[in-house]
């Protein structure tokens, strides 16, 4: 069990929890990740760990309202407990000084990179950031990233906030301009992942995605997280979750986090339907 | 004289246990013997000869006192027949189902060399089931504390069978468990219709009763390592039972398409996820025709289990001939009966998908037997120009697990093997670190229930002489 001790809105489907978890907190490193539980009947769920304090024993999650598990979890209330908590998960990410390093985050994909960039700043690297999300009501982090950053620069699909495209076409321009940069970071939705990381790896940067493939145990027992990297079938939660992107297979990726679509939709919707006619 | 004859041949006779008829079993997930009655198990245990020298008993990893528990049966002491059982063995319900009786205590019954051996592993079940069943499970007598922690690693049989011995001897116990639900292999990988997870819970809770605690959601070697453990929490010793959890794959082409599942995941999503439910929220993809590819216990679950979420066609693919299974007899035989269709001697050598990158059908090679290999099994090589596609929605690959590298990788000082298990003496338990003992599957690579209780018991005996 871990107490929800703070629970806040970030956008319109997504949510950031703060959880009593003295122990996580202690170990976890940036890129870790932990699974829960919300309750008895609901899917084990792999999150990534946007934020610990060691100090005062928490961790904090963000999550995005994607199925019905994810929407049990957004109806908890402060106070309550998540029935499951396991971790710190993962390998952390490779932190050093590698000098210029380019972060990009998309949608709620923003969160998992937060952690990233705070590590990425205290190894002293020189950080520039770029954001994105449909519309300025979508986009998080915003002040922590600038606060953590050298340079933030955002972008909305709709043009509501900064420029108007998408990550990718920030980073051209930036390469138009004659940027160099020596490492990048890049996480979002797997389809922005494969663009931007497709750039980013012409242009000679060493790129690292964070792969979030289906997952059940999260220890490496169950294999349904592998994916293939560099033509070698690897386990994103004992292997990874972070892989040299130049090898990535995208498209299969693409293809295996489609496995339970059908399933999923139907659950999401049966489950908001009943909760709809207790209200 | 007839009246002899017929209790000579009765002698030689086991008294059959009753099953689910499979064409009914087929279709639901509930347990497939039925357990003997007081009469039927009365009967059996009276074939008992009471060797002066019980073979059977050396025939068991954990020395069960078999000729004692049966003779107990054989008078109508049932309660005292499950409590000398508890003796020896902390999970007498679970072992009476699962353990390979046939290849161990049961391959040593004098009566085998005339007729049936005596039927060990259904009287064993049934006293421990009749036990349960009448409420009168009983704590067995505790030494005193002794102040002294140690930890259990892994909630499986080695660790529920080591935390059980430690803490009847006054140790204080704790386990450590990365899953939600205690139980490893018992609770995820055995499926309902082989071992009943009201049972594996109610054994679990009988150790709770004798005051071990479970720690779930805890992984050891990220929560918090070995080294952690044994300097900051206080633990005098560790005991490292964290199984064989990481499924082989074949490197075959195809094998990353949607369909293709280790056995792990497979029965992992169907036992402790529940998916075999009617109303379960855990996806499982339930084929039509459903493809396993292995020869063990494991196979054989999952093969039974695709039948039992709908599949039309249940097939198994093994590269050797029958002889050569791993699997139990019995649950080669429960398979047939069910209906899975054995395609021997052949290989899959590539799965093919459609373009969403589903599964379509699996390429397999004909095998033929050649020399023996250093298992001592004939090994299998391919017929060239043989190859052959079977059609199929679900591929599940169940060709073996690798142990779990998570612990190894988190203490450096812990010597391992060149195929990734932990070096430990199998006389004591005893691993390269001091204070570090192991057993079960991430000593031995995957092997049997039984086997790591016995590694559990042997581990147990060498920290109560050591601390």
């Amino acid at each position: 069990m871990a107490k929800i001790i703070r629970k806040e809105k970030l956008s319109e489907l997504v949510w950031r929890f703060r959880l009593d978890a003295p122990r996580i907190a202690r170990k976890r490193k940036a890129g870790q990740f932990i699974i829960l539980r919300p309750s008895n009947d609901t899917e084990r769920i792999p999150l990534t760990i946007a934020n610990a304090d060691e100090a005062q024993g928490w961790i904090e999650i963000i999550f995005q309202v994607v199925g019905r598990t994810t929407l049990i979890l957004s109806e908890l209330s402060e106070g309550e407990s998540v029935l499951d908590l396991a971790g710190p998960l993962g390998k952390p990410t490779h932190v050093e000084k590698f000098g210029k390093c380019l972060c990009i985050g998309g949608g709620v994909g923003v969160a998992p990179l937060y952690p990233i960039v705070c590590a990425l700043k205290n190894a002293g690297n020189e950080i520039t950031t770029i954001i994105g999300s449909r519309t300025k009501e979508l986009l998080i982090l915003h002040d922590e990233m600038l606060e953590k950053s050298d340079r933030v620069l955002v972008t909305t699909d709709d043009g509501s906030m900064g420029a108007k495209g998408f990550v990718s076409d920030v980073f051209n321009d930036l390469q138009n301009r004659g940027e160099h940069f020596d490492t990048a970071f890049v996480i979002g939705p797997v389809i922005m992942m494969k663009v931007t990381t497709s750039l980013t790896v012409k242009a000679g940067i060493t790129t690292y995605a964070s792969l979030n493939p289906i997952m059940i145990d999260g220890t490496g027992m169950c294999g349904g997280c592998r994916v293939t990297v560099g033509g070698k079938t690897r386990f994103a939660c004992v292997d990874g979750p972070e892989f040299d992107a130049s090898g990535i297979d995208w498209d299969e990726m693409i293809k295996r986090l489609n496995s339970y679509r059908a399933f999923e939709s139907k659950a999401q919707k049966s489950h908001v339907c009943k909760m709809e006619g207790v209200r | 004289m007839n009246t002899s004859q017929n209790t000579t041949e009765k002698r030689f006779q086991r008294i059959p246990m009753r099953e689910q008829d499979p064409s009914e079993r087929s279709g639901n997930f509930n347990e497939v013997p039925f357990g003997y009655s007081e009469e039927e198990a009365v009967a059996e245990a009276q074939r008992c000869l009471k060797c002066k020298k019980p073979l059977c008993v050396q025939g068991c990893p954990v020395n069960v006192k078999i000729p004692e528990f049966i003779g107990l049966i054989a008078e109508g002491k049932f309660a005292e027949a499950a409590q000398k059982l508890k003796e020896t063995n902390a999970l007498p319900a679970i072992c009476g189902r699962v353990c390979p009786q046939e290849e161990q205590c049961e391959s040593k019954c004098i009566l085998g060399k005339k007729g049936d051996p005596v039927a060990v592993g259904n009287l064993e079940r049934f006293a421990a089931d009749w036990e349960r069943q009448h409420g009168e499970v009983t704590i067995p007598k505790k030494k005193l504390p002794n102040g002294k922690k140690v930890a259990v690693i892994g909630s499986g049989p080695a660790g529920l069978t080591c935390a059980g011995e430690l803490v009847k001897d006054g140790f204080d116990v704790t386990i450590f468990e990365a899953l939600h639900e205690p139980g490893g292999v018992l609770v995820y990988g055995i499926p309902e219709f082989r071992l009943p997870k009201q049972i594996v819970r109610q054994e679990i809770n009988y150790l709770e009763k004798l005051g071990v605690r479970i720690e779930k959601n805890f992984i050891v070697g990220k929560t918090a390592t070995i080294d952690d453990l044994l300097n900051e929490e206080g633990f005098c010793a560790v005991f490292v039972g964290s199984g064989a959890g990481l499924p082989s794959f074949m490197n075959i082409k195809g094998e990353n398409l949607i369909g293709v599942y280790s056995a792990n995941e497979y029965l992992t999503r169907s036992n402790l996820m529940k998916a075999f439910q009617n109303n379960a929220h855990t996806p499982i993809m339930k084929g039509k025709r459903v493809v396993t590819v292995g020869g063990g216990n494991v196979a054989m679950d999952s093969a039974r289990t695709a039948l039992r979420l709908g599949a039309e066609k249940s097939m198994i693919v093994y590269r050797r001939s029958e002889t050569e299974m791993p699997a139990r007899k019995a649950e080669v035989h429960h398979a047939k009966e069910e209906g899975i269709e054995f395609h021997l001697l052949c290989n899959p050598v590539e799965i093919e998908g459609n373009e969403d990158g589903f599964v379509q059908n699996i390429k397999c090679i004909k095998m033929e037997l050649g020399e023996p290999d250093n298992s001592g099994r004939r090994s299998p090589k391919p017929v060239a120009g043989s190859e052959f596609d079977l059609d199929c929605d679900v591929v599940i690959i169940a060709i073996g697990n690798k142990p779990n590298p998570l612990i190894p990788s988190s203490t450096p000082q812990l010597k391992v093997s060149k195929w990734g298990t932990i070096e430990a003496d199998e006389s004591n338990g005893k691993t390269s670190m001091k204070k570090v003992y192991a057993g079960g599957d991430i000593v031995t690579g995957a092997a049997t229930v039984i086997l790591a209780m016995g590694a559990g018991k042997i581990a147990a005996k060498s920290i109560i002489e050591e601390l």
